[in-house]
């Protein structure tokens, strides 16, 4: 069981590292977001700091968005989803293992560079660590959120707008979590903790419910 | 081990495929189907690999303990399974991993195909050919007993054919059991032949003939 | 096809291995020397800024970057131009080998602008708008080496990237420009701006020099580059031979074993 986990997770991780693999491609999609938005905006950089947070977090939704459609397509068109729906170990091990090497490809990335993409939008020292926080305890719920979007559009080709469609009302938790525990870090009338602490239940149960969820919906689907 | 089927119906949306298919199938023996495009004989295999839900009837697996059929299955369908950035050697290390009860390395899987060479190559640089021979090493990278083939010998060669009839026939021999959906005849002796033509619903002859003809 | 197409290409990139390897040691040395002495120039011979001081310095290494961030994108195009106009087949390896560097260098320009930026403005960050440009080219620079790396077959990245080069060259002056309208529609003149024309030659010197420094070193490491991607195209042509005369292998070992 443990080796048919670490080597799902280790061919995603090959296949993301290697030509035509998705690779970094969500971490540029973030910084894009992350630059692109102060011109619509205008470069004032107090309102930036202030809105810094829930922008990082904003972008950090869409930017694992993105390459989520393609979590269990590319293994239902070429045929590789025979191979992990007729192995003797659980499904939902299998899908618990596609939603990390997911994770350690976009998620983590993306919370691990928030600090420095926060320097454009003039965030402080202490703000700065709040997103990246944050974000690595609430990126995991995005991504088993996603998961079971991505099960359930697995088969149908051109899933990656209907995957929007399908699992961005369920990230709004996560989302009003994450930025008010941000928020909250730097200043506010909340301690940092209550809202810290509600984003890390969200992500649990997220893992939890998602990986059965997705499980469920690639036996119907794929 | 031994398989039975009985009164097996298959439905794809509107339409029913199949129905009243009985079979039953030992150890060491192997079943060919056949039939025209459309008639279900993927759907067959699909249903007997667990990927699809059965209308009517009943599939049953004596023999096999605490495990499923699909547990015990090794399914090598249309599509190959193979990740072209992927080498040989690795896609098969990963299909090892996810079939479990391991027998032989990748290396060796592929040395049976005759692509021992291949091991290093990504998967994308192979010809189609090649691919399926690919595809195939899988059923040694693993000990399933019950191999199920979609077209087994499509884009195969005459000597990769001639070939796949002599591990076909070793499999047998060894007390396997080769459920294979083809147009093509596949070189084995002894094979029990399975015309799904004959089950095909009909406005004029209702029901089917027996499902057997061994 | 992709036989023949790689037979052609070796014709040509063979002989510029050859001067690669030959050229590749005088470049590197020759950047290293010159980077030493305009190091030491910048660091021990020009004068601190009256009203900046020390920091000043940055500039050394900050402005010889932004040019060549520009310079490798200009080399981008006419490579671009090469593969489409003139199909010269070393021109999309030209053109795959420039993206990285330039990115490299747009990055640098970056860093020090921001390390900069954080004495002078009190922040790591302003949207100043030639900053702004220039992550603007970086973010270009990201996608076009996102293309190269999305597709397998060489040939087809280098056209599909070369239409998006050429793209981004005609929208460069439109992007300049909207930025600069952004920024004075935003931001009061107050911010700092070096006076370009009336800068001292104490510090023209050292700049000049760092600046020949940078091009050899963006040559030698764009030589390297195109000798590296050459080399992996060849890797890649191996692999496919190798694969097409595997069958007829396989057969001969099968009526062996036979």
């Amino acid at each position: 069981m443990t080796r048919a986990f670490l080597a799902l997770v280790l061919r995603d991780l090959r296949l993301a590292a290697r030509v035509g693999g998705s690779g970094a491609m969500g971490l540029v999609f973030f910084l894009m977001l992350v630059a692109v938005v102060p011109f619509a905006l205008g470069p004032d950089l107090n309102l930036l700091a202030r809105i810094g947070p829930a922008l990082l977090w904003f972008s950090a939704v869409l930017a694992t968005l993105i390459g989520l459609d393609r979590l269990f397509q590319t293994d239902v068109e070429d045929g590789a989803i025979d191979l992990i729906l007729s192995s003797d170990t659980p499904l939902e091990v299998l899908v618990a293992a596609k939603g990390v090497a997911h994770w350690l490809t976009t998620g983590l990335p993306l919370a691990l560079l928030a600090p420095l993409f926060g320097l454009l939008l003039a965030l402080t020292p202490g703000a700065m660590l709040a997103v990246a926080a944050t974000l690595v305890v609430g990126t995991p719920a995005l991504t088993f959120i996603g998961a079971v979007g991505a099960a359930l559009t697995a088969s149908l080709g051109r899933g990656g707008l209907l995957l929007a469609i399908l699992v961005m009302p369920l990230m709004v938790p996560t989302l009003i979590f994450g930025v008010s525990a941000a928020n909250a870090a730097t200043g506010g009338t909340i301690a940092f903790l209550t809202p810290f602490l509600i984003l890390a239940a969200l992500s649990l149960v997220a893992i939890v419910i998602g990986i059965f969820a997705a499980a469920a919906a690639l036996r119907q689907s794929a | 081990m031994r398989i039975s089927v009985e009164g097996l119906a298959c439905r794809r949306g509107e339409r029913l495929l199949f129905r009243d298919l009985s079979f039953s199938l030992a150890s060491g023996e192997a079943l060919v189907v056949t039939g025209r495009n459309g008639a279900g004989k993927s759907s067959l295999i699909a249903m007997l690999a667990g990927r699809l839900a059965p209308a009517a009837g009943a599939i049953r697996a004596e023999g096999i303990g605490e495990a499923t059929l699909a547990e015990v299955t090794n399914h090598v369908g249309h599509k190959e399974g193979l990740k072209a950035a992927l080498t040989a050697e690795e896609n098969l290390a990963f299909a090892g991993a996810m079939l479990g009860r391991p027998r032989l390395s990748p290396r060796e899987a592929l040395a049976r195909v005759g692509l021992a060479r291949a091991a290093d190559l990504p998967a994308g640089y192979l010809s189609a050919g090649q691919r399926r021979r690919v595809a195939l090493a899988r059923l040694f990278v693993s000990r399933r007993p019950l191999w199920l083939l979609d077209e087994p010998t499509s884009a195969l060669d005459a000597a990769s054919q001639v070939r796949l009839a002599e591990v076909m026939q070793g499999h047998l021999a060894e007390g396997g059991l080769i459920i294979a959906a083809t147009h093509a005849p596949l070189g084995l002796e002894g094979t029990k032949t399975l015309s799904i033509d004959a089950h095909v619903p009909s406005v004029d002859l209702p029901g089917g003939a027996e499902g057997e003809r061994a | 096809m992709p036989r023949l197409s790689s037979l052609w290409n070796l014709a040509n990139p063979t002989r510029f291995l050859g001067l690669a390897d030959r050229l590749l040691p005088w470049l590197a040395a020759l950047a290293a020397a010159l980077l030493a002495v305009g190091l030491y120039l910048s660091f021990f011979v020009a004068p601190p800024d009256y009203q900046q001081g020390e920091t000043v310095r940055i500039m050394f290494i900050h402005v010889p970057a932004a040019w060549l961030g520009l310079f490798m994108y200009v080399m981008m195009s006419a490579s671009a131009l090469g593969t489409l106009v003139w199909r010269h087949p070393l021109a999309d390896v030209a053109q795959k080998a420039a993206a990285p560097i330039g990115a490299a260098f747009t990055f640098v320009c970056l860093v020090t602008g921001s390390l900069w930026g954080k004495p002078m403005w009190g922040t790591w960050w302003v949207w100043d708008a030639r900053l702004t440009s220039v992550l603007v080219l970086f973010l270009m620079y990201l996608g076009i080496m996102a293309l190269w790396r999305a597709v397998d077959d060489p040939g087809r990245a280098a056209r599909a990237v070369a239409v998006l080069t050429l793209v981004g060259v005609v929208n460069i002056p439109i992007i300049k420009f909207s930025v600069d309208w952004w920024s004075t529609l935003h931001q009061p003149a107050a911010v700092f701006r070096i006076d370009g024309p009336t800068i001292h030659p104490s510090m023209l010197w050292p700049l000049l020099v760092m600046a020949l420094a940078f091009t050899v070193l963006a040559v030698a490491l764009h030589v390297a580059g195109m000798r590296n991607e050459i080399l992996r195209r060849r890797v890649r042509s191996l692999w496919l031979m190798e694969a097409e005369r595997l069958d007829a292998g396989a057969e001969t070992a099968a009526g062996a074993a036979r």
